[in-house]
């Protein structure tokens, strides 16, 4: 996994609220063996139309908006498991998801893939909606040792949470199964021992 | 302490804590099938790490199987590739395979429950979001990503940080007509499609105690469309009876151990929730969904509300409906009965016994997609079958077909589909697909009907 530790670039707004997985990634593509290639067809069904071509209203299409920064309405990435979706993100480009509330599964899939997930407060949220708005060549900065997102060129900032195993992991670029395989002599005892 | 269900499973399992951070929690069994699971193999081949506990893991090949021709090859070569692949994985590792045509074969959440795999006070895991299925049977069952299927794969335990505790009570008698699905259908239109996130959900009361095993699967089947990781009822009678006698249950003395042990879990008297609900059965119709998120559901009897929110009108303006309009009457084209919700014997039960006699709408088709090889072979046996294809309906092979098109059965463009399944997003049924979410008992009436009607109407 690739260390993550400050990022800084523009944004891209997707100001829609409950965007689930299925719309990051249709399940019709989901019949790879492998990781490679999901992100051609991110939110495939927003991006193009029925006959593959892109629609200009769709903000991935917008030309003024570029950066791995992806802006995004309440409970992002609902409904199904699939990491694909996490897959198609990171394969587009993008390395960080900024909304007010992220769903679970899909959070923990993020951060095994090193896209983080930051979590604002609603109004934050839409101040960050609003600089992109104002100037879409705004950039702005999440550093994952301070836990601070920032709109540079302001003094708009704001603090996240994350678990600190998980912030030691991306910062060090560590996962779990390295963790999990150190702990085999534990896990064997557990099942000898286990009282259910 | 007093302690909940979910708190007696859980602290069983944890096999040590990391400091200031989650906890190692053993899983008693993994299920995988062929869309979540390839990349987990990959990643252990290139890491050198063995399956740690192959006997402890059981395949099925579900999302992506055609529900026609099953003895044929596969015509989509990029699905008959995953499905060749999933079998070589597991023959590589020892890992038990119900490939397509076994018969043992279907849905994950409907074969491992009918086989006895599933059992009061296991921990389950699956790299599909309604594990939770498995919950009804007082396990902790949950969906996981990809990398997660690796690390169960590696070490059979994953690291996860306790989730909080909810419980939602819903005491009183069901009207008639009111189904499983319409409970949960109700549940989280009351409560939103991200409340339960960060929590795991208790259903306890009336109406769950008196519920058959089928219909607490369908309940807990749909925990995670409110957010919630899993949802659990605690075990019973129903739930031992359920369980006895099946292909892979404890049998005699070892089952008799594990019921004495299973009748202690139960959340104890007292035990304190982070959130708790409460609702009233009088008060849950046969719910229909109207727009594109599961919370997006009103009783068959209400117009779709007013709301001004943005992503609430774009909602509205995909599915073509309008606020303050009743779903009654809507003409609809499509029917589908089948998925991990509703796709057990008692949903074809329902929906023969209100078809018998009649037939189905001219405009209409009608997929009957059961869960599995047994619960096909049983609508044949029950005589249910000949039913449908009496009245017009078609009686599929099992998978997970409609409910996410990820096979060739799929509902066309601008298309409106009455569906037992569990999510109405945009496209989940087909590129531009508009799903309403229903019960057995409302999609075999829209089929009859080929427009929506009020069931509690005709039934009263």
């Amino acid at each position: 996994m690739e260390k993550f530790t400050t990022h800084t670039t523009q944004a891209v707004p997707l100001n829609i609220a409950n965007v689930d997985t299925d719309q990051i990634i249709p399940a019709r593509f989901l019949k790879a063996t492998d990781k490679k290639g999901f992100g051609d067809n991110v939110f495939r069904d927003w991006r193009f139309d029925k006959l593959g071509n892109p629609n200009t209203e769709f903000t991935l299409n917008n030309p003024i908006y570029s950066g791995s920064i992806l802006i995004a309405g309440d409970n992002f990435g609902c409904g199904s498991s699939r990491e694909h979706a996490a897959w198609a993100l990171v394969g587009y480009g993008f390395k960080v998801i900024v909304s007010s509330f992220f769903a679970d599964i899909f959070k923990g899939n993020a951060l095994n893939n090193g896209l983080l997930p930051v979590q604002v407060s609603a109004s934050f949220l839409s101040a960050l909606f609003a600089a992109t708005e104002t100037d879409a060549n705004t950039q702005f900065e999440v550093n994952l040792e301070t836990q601070t997102i920032s709109i540079l060129g302001t003094d708009l900032s704001e603090g996240f949470e994350i678990d600190t195993y998980k912030k030691t992991c991306m910062i060090n670029g560590y996962d779990d199964i390295d963790y999990l395989v150190s702990k085999k002599e534990l896990i064997e005892a557990f099942e000898l021992q286990k009282t259910y | 302490m007093k302690k909940t269900l979910f708190d007696k499973v859980w602290d069983a399992h944890v096999v040590d804590s990391v400091q200031d951070g989650p906890q190692v929690l053993y899983i008693d069994k993994h299920l995988i099938h062929e869309v979540t699971s390839p990349q987990a193999f990959n990643e252990l081949v290139e890491r050198d790490i063995p399956v740690f506990r192959p006997n402890q893991i059981v395949a099925t090949a579900d999302h992506n199987t055609p529900t026609l021709d099953q003895h044929l090859p596969i015509r989509d070569e990029l699905s008959r590739k995953q499905l060749e692949q999933l079998s070589e994985n597991c023959n590589n590792n020892n890992i038990t395979l119900y490939e397509l045509g076994h018969k043992y074969n279907g849905i994950v959440h409907v074969m491992a429950p009918e086989l006895g795999i599933t059992q009061p006070g296991m921990t389950m895991v699956c790299g599909d979001s309604h594990t939770s299925t498995h919950g009804a049977f007082g396990t902790i069952a949950f969906g996981i990503g990809t990398s997660q299927v690796a690390q169960v794969f590696a070490s059979q335990c994953l690291l996860l940080t306790k989730p909080k505790s909810l419980r939602v009570t819903v005491n009183g008698t069901l009207k008639n007509g009111v189904l499983p699905k319409d409970v949960i259908l109700y549940i989280i239109s009351k409560l939103g499609t991200n409340s339960g996130t960060g929590y795991f959900c208790e259903y306890a009361g009336d109406v769950f105690e008196n519920m058959s095993m089928e219909g607490r699967m369908t309940v807990c089947n749909m925990s995670i469309e409110m957010g919630a990781r899993g949802g659990m009822i605690a075990p019973d009678a129903t739930t031992f009876e359920y369980v006895k006698d099946r292909e892979f249950a404890p049998k005699d003395e070892a089952f008799d151990a594990k019921v004495a042990y299973w009748k202690t879990l139960p959340t104890d008297d007292g035990a304190v929730f982070d959130k708790e609900y409460y609702f009233d059965a009088e008060d849950i119709e046969p719910m229909l969904t109207y727009g594109t998120n599961p919370g997006m559901g009103i009783k068959i009897s209400e117009t779709i509300p007013v709301n001004n929110d943005p992503s609430f009108k774009k909602s509205l303006q995909y599915m073509n409906f309008e606020s303050g309009k009743s779903l009654i009457d809507t003409p609809i084209n499509f029917v589908f009965i089948g998925s991990c919700t509703n796709s057990r014997i008692e949903d074809f039960r329902v929906a023969a016994d209100y078809v018998k006699g009649k037939q189905k709408a001219d405009n209409v088709t009608a997929w009957l997609v059961p869960g599995s090889k047994q619960v096909e072979n049983q609508i044949i046996e029950e005589g249910l079958k000949d039913i449908f294809n009496a009245a017009g309906f078609e009686l599929r092979q099992p998978g997970c077909s409609a409910c996410l098109a990820m096979n060739d059965d799929k509902i066309p463009q601008n298309e409106y589909c009455v569906s037992t399944s569990n999510r109405n997003f945009e496209g989940r049924q087909g590129p531009g697909s508009r799903t309403i979410l229903a019960s057995p008992l409302v999609a075999a009436a829209t089929a009859i009907e080929g427009k929506i009607i009020d069931i509690s109407k005709q039934l009263n």
